[in-house]
């Protein structure tokens, strides 16, 4: 994805493991292009999920603390606690933040903890091969569903849109769902962690960044069906936009207006 | 008449057992190397109209677990390492209350997140009770994928027996490598015990619960456990033996490690040397009393472990209560962090030992 | 009778249902059986291995540590594949994609073209059959006797089209033993 040309300082020159299409590249590529124009690379860390982006270590150069599963927001707190001047990236899947680590989100999201969350939702569980994810589509296959996700007789829930269920706490002040499907979304959601780092750099609050991203391989399609899949399915459930926004009220309404794209 | 042998994963041979036994309720949540056994329940249970859920995390799903199990139900969860150590708290509560559930560990190589290569550094947490409080459950050991189906099966039968939880402690090559198995009958899920004082049976109000606020009760109850364990090692305790009448040294090891002692105990035969093996199957109870007689005989010892050595300290309890408890020679040979060893390092290890 | 086999290639070549194939074969033919295969740490066109051994008593050890066969696919799992080999072992290597000669001197080496032959038969995607038909013909541990009974279980029926095609690249592999 052509967004601005040359390397960015803190992601490393190496290829990465990630296969062909997936999201997690791309979403590295924008944390660390807006660090070096915030010129953080100094003092920054990654919060480093399980998940696929468990490799986060290989590819951002600039520290990184590695986590239990899902308690990426706890491990954050602790971290942003001792080290208040740094910017801390809370770095999590699907997986991490919306199932085994709900409890950890909610609180540090309320508590109005001064990090930002970078969720990266690809409505599925990438790294254990393909299982359902709390964001995972009504009707959208898994492994663990392997007749589709059923609310129904099966009692599978139904897909959590984790901004709305965050902006109802008071510790909320900016969360924002993007997506890295086409270059003009890659573009908007870089504006959005732009936003949310300066405002964490303020000491201003919890922010979230939510990014809809492919996972072509446990989606079972080539790159290109994914970015297609993604735009016609999961964009129609989870909007685009700024879903809160209370850090600066004048931009706030039009952003919220051009939601869906 | 016998099925036909199947040709079928570890994982996946642990799921059709559970099914079959009359599992009616499994709870997990993703995490390698055990996936396919989700995902095979995922199918297997919806397809049979029985409870099939992917909890949103580990604790979640042993306390689903917890809840299934109090009303009377034949319940599952499987999970490996780094999900085990969430599991804990309610496998405590799971002792506390008496509650029969089967527990499957595939377990993986740690501390922390580990590898998720086959690991056996989980044998402290699975034999002393890995959460709080004063308590055991059963603990087997399958060494096979026949053996993984034939353990889960009966598992579910010795939970009920005892009321006690009874785990399934494997690893990453028996949940992943493909063997023959022929696999048990289907129950009827209409002949599984009764179980009266399990919650929603009617006939008066039952009350599932493991807190007792006055000392001196908790302790008689604690006690009550306690001598249902005595019981339970007299019952349940299991192991093999292979070649131990002539072994100059016998390994001791479960799992996929005996596996690998086995191949030690082949190859030194070809060489003209006798080893033997002794193979715990149940981790709790362990053989302890077969091991101590085994010592007074004079019988020297080597631990195969993939960890640093956790059950070798079992082996050095057992032959301490043995007769020539002083001279009782137990030596110990581990890799770890997911490496399985070689037959033939673990037969020049025993060669060092016999300097031969 | 006890054949451990390594095989080792990389994601993609077949590695897997290869070793499946080969030990539900060897299960119909009455065989004890263990497969256990094993991927990189990335999954994603990664190496691919696995140990399989059939026997006609219980198998010890299903880690293959110490080979009497092993299958070479690829350029790269030469070495190990080299390293590990039992004294006087046999390696079968795919010629058509390793083109060196293995250094040690006590193996039995055949080189099998497996991409080339499955090309005559039509996709080089059955390779690892040609593989399979050398394998069984060099160390005559499994027959595959029953494999066309078998493939009709391991295929869904819209590919049992193929199955003579299968067949076609086990005698070639056999052929080219
Ligand atoms: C306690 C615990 N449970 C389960 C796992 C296994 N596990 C590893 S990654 C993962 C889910 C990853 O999904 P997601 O967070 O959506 O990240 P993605 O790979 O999709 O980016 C799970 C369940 C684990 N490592 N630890
Ligand atoms: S499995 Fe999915 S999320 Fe993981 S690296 Fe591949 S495409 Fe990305
Ligand atoms: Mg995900």
């Amino acid at each position: 994805m052509e967004l601005t040309y040359g390397h960015p300082k803190s992601l490393k020159p190496i290829q990465t493991k990630y296969c062909p299409g997936c999201g997690h590249g791309v979403i590295h590529r924008l944390v660390c292009e807006v660090i070096d124009e915030l010129g953080v690379q100094e003092r920054s860390v990654i919060m480093n999920p399980v998940g696929c982006s468990i490799w986060a270590d290989l590819y951002f150069d600039f520290d990184s603390v590695q986590v239990p599963h899902g308690r990426t927001p706890a491990g954050a707190t602790g971290v942003k606690r001792c080290l208040p001047d740094h910017l801390v990236v809370c770095y999590q899947g699907d997986g991490d933040l919306a199932a085994i680590g709900t409890a950890e989100i909610i609180h540090a999201a309320n508590r109005g903890e001064h990090f930002t969350g970078i969720f990266v939702n690809n409505a599925i569980y990438g790294m254990t091969g393909g299982q359902m994810a709390p964001t995972t589509l009504i009707g959208q296959k898994a492994t663990t569903a392997p007749y589709g996700r059923d609310p129904g007789e099966a009692g599978m829930g139904y897909p959590i849109r984790v901004c709305e269920l965050l902006a109802t706490l008071e510790g909320t002040r900016y969360l924002a769902r993007g997506a890295v499907n086409t270059a003009a979304n890659t573009r908007k959601t870089k504006q959005y962690i732009k936003k949310a780092f300066e405002m964490q750099l303020r000491g201003e609050g919890f922010g979230l960044v939510e990014i809809l991203s492919p996972c072509p391989t446990n989606w079972a399609m080539k790159p290109g069906e994914a970015v297609e899949w993604l735009e016609e399915n999961m964009i129609s459930f989870y909007k685009l936009g700024e879903v809160k926004n209370t850090i600066d009220a004048a931009s706030a309404s039009p952003a919220t207006k051009e939601a869906t794209r | 008449m016998a099925e036909e042998k199947k040709l079928m994963k570890g994982n996946e041979a642990i799921g059709e057992a559970a099914i079959r036994a009359g599992c009616r309720a499994y709870f997990g949540y993703p995490i390698t190397p055990q996936n396919e056994l989700t995902a095979y329940m995922a199918k297997n249970m919806l397809d049979k109209k029985r409870v099939f859920i992917q909890a949103e995390s580990e604790v979640a799903a042993i306390n689903m677990v917890y809840g299934a199990a109090a009303t009377g139900t034949r319940t599952m969860t499987s999970s490996s390492s780094p999900g085990m150590s969430l599991k804990q708290e309610g496998i405590s509560y799971l002792c506390g209350a008496d509650l029969p559930a089967v527990l499957v560990n595939v377990a993986r190589s740690g501390p922390g997140l580990g590898g998720i290569s086959p690991g056996q550094g989980d044998y402290f947490q699975a034999t002393r009770g890995g959460g709080h409080g004063d308590y055991y459950h059963m603990v087997f050991a399958p060494k096979s994928v026949q053996e993984a189906a034939d353990l889960t099966y009966e598992a579910f039968d010795l939970a009920d027996k005892w009321r006690m939880p009874a785990m399934i402690l494997a690893d990453g090559l028996i949940g992943q490598m493909m063997e023959g198995v022929v696999l048990p009958e289907e129950r009827d899920l209409a002949s599984l015990p009764e179980k009266p004082w399990a919650a929603g049976q009617g006939g008066g109000p039952r009350h599932v619960s493991s807190c007792i606020l006055v000392p001196e009760e908790l302790e008689a109850a604690v006690r009550v456990r306690f001598a249902r364990y005595e019981e339970v090692r007299k019952a349940e305790t299991r192991f093999e033996e292979v070649n131990i009448e002539k072994a100059e040294l016998v390994f001791v090891a479960y799992g996929t490690s005996s596996r690998v002692a086995l191949g030690a105990v082949e190859l030194a035969k070809k060489a003209g040397m006798e080893l033997g093996l002794f193979r715990p199957i149940s981790l709790w109870p362990f053989p302890s009393a077969r091991l101590a007689e085994l010592a007074a005989k004079g019988k020297r010892f080597l631990a195969v472990e993939m960890s640093m050595g956790q059950m070798v300290e079992d082996v050095r309890l057992s032959v301490a209560s043995s007769a020539g408890a002083g001279k009782a020679d137990v030596q110990f040979y581990g890799r770890c962090g997911g490496v399985i060893p070689s037959e033939e390092e673990v037969l020049a290890e025993a060669r060092r030992i016999l300097g031969k | 009778m006890t054949e451990k086999t390594f095989m080792a290639g990389f994601g993609g070549q077949g590695i897997i249902s290869l070793g499946m194939l080969w030990v539900y074969c060897a299960m119909k033919e009455g065989l004890e059986v263990t497969f256990f295969p094993f991927y990189g740490a990335e999954k994603r066109g990664g190496i691919a291995r696995a140990s399989v051994v059939v026997s006609d008593r219980e198998i010890a050890s299903p880690l293959v540590t110490s080979p009497d066969s092993s299958i070479v696919m690829n350029l790269d799992s030469l070495p190990l594949c080299e390293a590990i080999a039992k004294q006087g072992g046999t390696l079968i290597v795919n010629s058509s994609l390793v083109k060196v000669d293995p250094k040690r001197t006590d193996l039995r080496v055949i080189s099998v073209p497996c991409n080339e032959l499955a090309e005559e038969i039509g996709d080089a995607k059955f390779a690892n059959m040609v593989m399979m038909g050398a394998l069984s013909k060099a160390t005559g541990a499994v027959k595959l006797d029953k494999l066309e009974a078998v493939l009709k279980t391991f295929f869904p029926e819209s590919k049992h089209k193929f199955i003579p095609m299968n067949m076609k690249a086990i005698e070639a592999g056999r052929a080219a033993v």
